[in-house]
């Protein structure tokens, strides 16, 4: 064996993929369109999602092109409002919040748990279906005319000034906010009830602690959004006036029940990157996790202050000083369970035998970015520097810091490490390091100038901007194109590898997790076997002896 | 260096030459800001070099090559506890400095000069006490604290100078101040930055800030001629406010006269400080501001004002410290108060202007 990598294959001359697994059992387009195999809704998910990226990359790639030159010369500043709510609409709802749970999650929180399916299996498949619906009405919008109120539907904007669709995309957000409430309910019943024999709480894999976490904020505070958007709907249709001031309403209680989602929403996004993370660091070092269970209460830590840190998207909006106050100590704090995370992972590699495939190149330039996404939100949580660089493009760039550099890296890690078990196949190596290499300088040019204008005080949501804006804007734009190949090369080399890839055997990896001590692909029913837990998580040295008696039995 | 392209590299010397991490510090608080936002990148910078050593060192001393077992290590509550203690310590210092800051940038002193500012889809209408108005731009002197009061009159707006480090949503409905003390003569940006529709990008303006005396002569050169509390005069004349604010023992409405500022009895019980945001509800929704002893008969003005009317009419009210300017406007309406009163004898609040019905009754 290398000493460069950890992977072991079988004899690709003998190897075979199992005749009998979730994809091979059924056949036929309704069997997957009716299917309530979570792998399988996994897979329709995925590429679902994937599909969804690519329209609002495409979006990203149309702002970046008209922010080239400080005028707005290649749209009409209506249509670049229309693009960059569009962009953000479909990233958030239709790609960001579903992301890691409705894929990865959805995939591996019943084969790490050693579970058959999630408890929910129907319910499940509604979710998928609840998002489609919900995404193609999005996409529907964008074809009669889009949307401009920007992804916040700041009122009264929202309600009594713009013409456009806001009661389709809002039904549209509306519909998929179902959804994610569906899949939090899902996992929360299934981590609950559905465990191996022997599987405790404090024996789980840290994904599963950060996507539960991820579960409770989507069962909690998606219902406010959908209140808030059916709130939008009155007022647009009937004018019921409680965002009105002239009727006595309040144009600010929009923004409290907006972010009192969308503020744990970004957590939404996140948990569960952080949990994907947490797998790769500790199988590439071989290692358990350092502090596990601080990781682990880091993340309901997050859950539980990510609700009460909301208004500090308001601070400069006239609401009281004590409340800012209040809210800026709470942001402090929320940010203290991500400062932990980060420690903890650094120092899993203590001691460790780390080998660098792609799962942890991405995993690497998470940590790196997510350091200054985290380290940026606090710049803003400070309520004095906030008045200067809220609404700014510090914003957008520590926005894209935490979610493009923390979330979308975790994602790739994610796909890339579970890959070999969900196809049967590995993905090219070489390739698919540089695609993480190059996502990685594509992505620092393309957002670090960003934080830069910020600074400088370029506005965010500008068509056209001062002149002495452009260079910075040129790198920007320069960099979203290197971003763009970043993104594509996987999408080419992961599609190639589904019929060229080695065939990866059980457990290419040599991971401790259930979801890799049984075939790959997995059978529908995951497991021959329900496994019984006998041992704590990230337990190399259980694996290595597993391995040598298996090892003793073959030979025997 | 010609094979790049000539433009390009026009563009990099500029920027390198010119080269800024934040705009000029134009104002009193702006050095202040920029300290804690120093305090912050140099807080980051040591958080991420560490990150980055702790990977980089790990990952060579580390690899698989070099260290083919992993030694398990469970964890370290020492290490917890610190990377738990420092950082949490740190965030508290950060947040007791920004929150300094923060009162200082949105708690005026006495003394400020107040300017008004209305917010609307697409520009910024700028109220100067005066009478000189101005769009997209606002003029201010170095040397003293200028307090902005902002209203929107549609959607939500945020007034930002950034070469203040000042910003402000301009929101319907509400009031909101910000103040600041401009220290260096020249010309600066003036941005919206809370996204509010078509022409977002297009509603930016200058700021300029100029030496007292030349701010005199421009105070001078551009007045209308007509200050905002005469403007307000005016209005308070033709809506006939006069007809029940006349301070007359028998009057429906009470003297306004002082009024600015003082504490008021409400009919329901309570009292309010009579300021910018109680006068603009008590003109456009006075029924649910009513001062004790009075009947609430006062029509609403809703939809018939301007936010500029209602700055104009609250300015013409700070301003009023005797009854006799009253009296005054009572009689530039040429209205007979008598005749007017008599015809008043019993109308509901519903009646809106009474001069005109007034004079078409009889």
């Amino acid at each position: 064996m290398s000493t460069h990598t950890i992977v072991s294959l079988p004899d690709q001359s003998t190897a075979r993929i199992p005749k009998d697994n979730y994809i091979t059992r059924e056949n036929g387009l309704l069997s997957w369109l009716l299917t309530s195999d979570h792998k399988r809704i996994a897979i329709l998910y995925l590429i679902s999602i994937t599909f969804f990226f690519f329209i609002g990359g495409a979006l990203a790639g149309l702002i970046r092109l008209e922010l080239l030159t400080p005028q707005a010369d290649l749209m009409a500043s209506d249509t670049y409002n229309k693009v960059f709510t569009m962009h953000g609409v479909i990233m958030i709802f239709f790609f960001l919040v579903p992301s890691v749970p409705a894929t990865l999650g959805n995939f591996f929180i019943p084969m790490m748990i050693g579970a058959k399916d999630l408890a929910l299996p129907k319910v499940n498949l509604l979710s998928w279906y609840l998002y489609m619906a919900g995404g193609l009405l999005a996409l529907y919008t964008m074809t009669v005319g889009g949307v401009d109120t920007g992804w916040t539907f700041t009122t009264p904007l929202s309600t009594h000034y713009v013409n456009t669709n806001v009661l389709t995309t809002g039904l549209a957000v509306f519909i998929a906010g179902f959804s994610s409430i569906l899949t939090g309910l899902n996992f929360i019943v299934t981590i609950h009830k559905m465990r191996a024999p022997g599987l405790t709480w404090f024996r789980l894999p840290l994904f599963i602690w950060s996507n539960y976490a991820a579960s409770i904020l989507m069962v909690l505070g998606t219902p406010v959004l959908a209140i808030a958007i059916v709130l939008i709907a009155l007022e647009r249709t009937l004018g019921i006036g409680v965002f009105d001031p002239t009727k006595g309403g309040d144009p600010l209680l929009f923004q409290h029940l907006f972010w009192f989602y969308s503020h744990p929403a970004v957590y939404i996004m996140i948990l569960p990157g952080m949990g994907v993370i947490s797998e790769v660091i500790s199988n590439f070092s071989r290692k358990r996790v350092f502090g596990y269970t601080a990781v682990a209460f880091s993340s309901v830590a997050i859950a539980v202050f990510g609700f009460f840190v909301w208004a500090h998207h308001m601070f400069i909006m006239g609401i009281s000083n004590y409340a800012v106050l209040v809210f800026s100590l709470l942001s402090m704090l929320v940010a203290v369970p991500s400062a932990i995370k980060i420690f903890n992972w650094s120092l899993t590699l203590y001691k460790g035998s780390i080998t660098f495939e792609t799962p942890m190149l991405y995993a690497f330039g998470f940590m790196g970015l997510f350091t200054i996404g985290g380290m940026t939100g606090v710049f803003l949580g400070s309520s004095g520097t906030d008045i200067h660089l809220t609404e700014t493009y510090f914003i957008v760039a520590h926005f894209h810091f935490v979610m493009v550099g923390g979330m979308l890296m975790a994602f790739l890690a994610g796909i890339h490490f579970w890959w070999p078990k969900m196809t049967g196949r590995m993905y090219p190596e070489k390739i698919s390091q540089l695609a993480a290499v190059v996502t990685f300088i594509g992505f620092n040019l393309t957002f670090f100038p960003q934080f830069i204008l910020g600074m400088l005080g370029m506005p965010r949501r500008y068509a056209a901007y001062p002149p002495e804006f452009q260079i910075l804007n040129v790198f920007s734009t320069a960099g979203a194109t290197i971003l763009g190949v970043g993104y594509l090369l996987p999408v080419l080399y992961l599609v190639w590898s589904l019929r060229y890839g080695a065939i990866a055997g059980d457990n290419p990896w040599q991971a401790t997790g259930l979801e890799w001590q049984t075939q790959s692909p997995p059978l529908t029913e995951n497991f021959a076997v329900i496994p019984i837990m006998d041992h704590e998580a990230y337990d190399y040295e259980w694996l290595e002896k597993q391995q040598k008696e298996k090892g003793v039995t073959s030979v025997g | 260096m010609n094979h790049i392209s000539p433009v390009i590299w026009q563009f990099l010397v500029k920027w390198l030459t010119n080269f800024a991490l934040l705009p000029p510090e134009a104002s009193k608080i702006a050095p202040q800001m920029d300290a804690l936002l120093f305090f912050l990148v140099l807080v980051s910078l040591i958080g991420l070099t560490i990150v980055v050593l702790l990977v980089v060192s790990f990952s060579i001393l580390y690899n698989k090559k070099r260290h083919p077992v992993a030694v398990q290590v469970e964890g370290s509550t020492l290490l917890e506890a610190i990377w738990t203690i420092i950082p949490l310590g740190l965030f508290l210092v950060i947040f007791v400095w920004g929150a300094l800051i923060y009162f200082r940038v949105f708690t005026p002193p006495a003394n400020a000069m107040n300017i008004y500012v209305v917010g609307k889809q697409w520009m910024w209408k700028v109220e100067h006490p005066g009478g000189q108005h101005e769009i997209n731009a606002l003029h201010v002197p170095t040397g003293r604290a200028v307090q902005l009061t902002l209203i929107s009159q549609d959607v939500f707006h945020s007034f930002s100078i950034p070469a203040f480090r000042v910003k402000r949503e301009a929101i319907p409905g509400r009031y909101t101040t910000v103040w600041f003390e401009a220290t260096t003569p020249g010309t600066y940006h003036l941005f919206c930055t809370q996204y509010c529709g078509t022409n977002h990008s297009q509603m930016t303006g200058d700021v300029v800030v100029m030496s007292p005396e030349e701010y005199r002569k421009w105070l001078a050169s551009s007045t209308s001629g007509v200050s905002l509390a005469q403007n307000g005069e005016r209005l308070f004349a033709s809506l006939s406010c006069a007809a029940c604010h006349n301070a007359r023992p028998d009057a429906r409405g009470p003297s306004l006269a002082n009024v600015y500022g003082a504490k008021l009895a409400l009919a329901s019980g309570g009292t309010v400080i009579a300021d910018d945001a109680y006068l603009r509800e008590a003109i456009l929704n006075p029924s649910q501001h009513i001062t004790q002893g009075y009947a609430p008969i006062m029509p609403t003005y809703q939809g018939q004002i301007s936010e500029e009317g209602v700055i104009a009419l609250i300015e013409y009210i700070k301003n009023l410290n005797s009854d006799y300017r009253i009296e005054q406007t009572l009689n530039s309406t040429e209205m007979p108060p008598g005749s007017e009163g008599a015809a008043k004898g019993g109308v509901t609040p519903a009646v809106k202007g009474p001069v005109t019905k007034g004079t078409v009754k009889p």
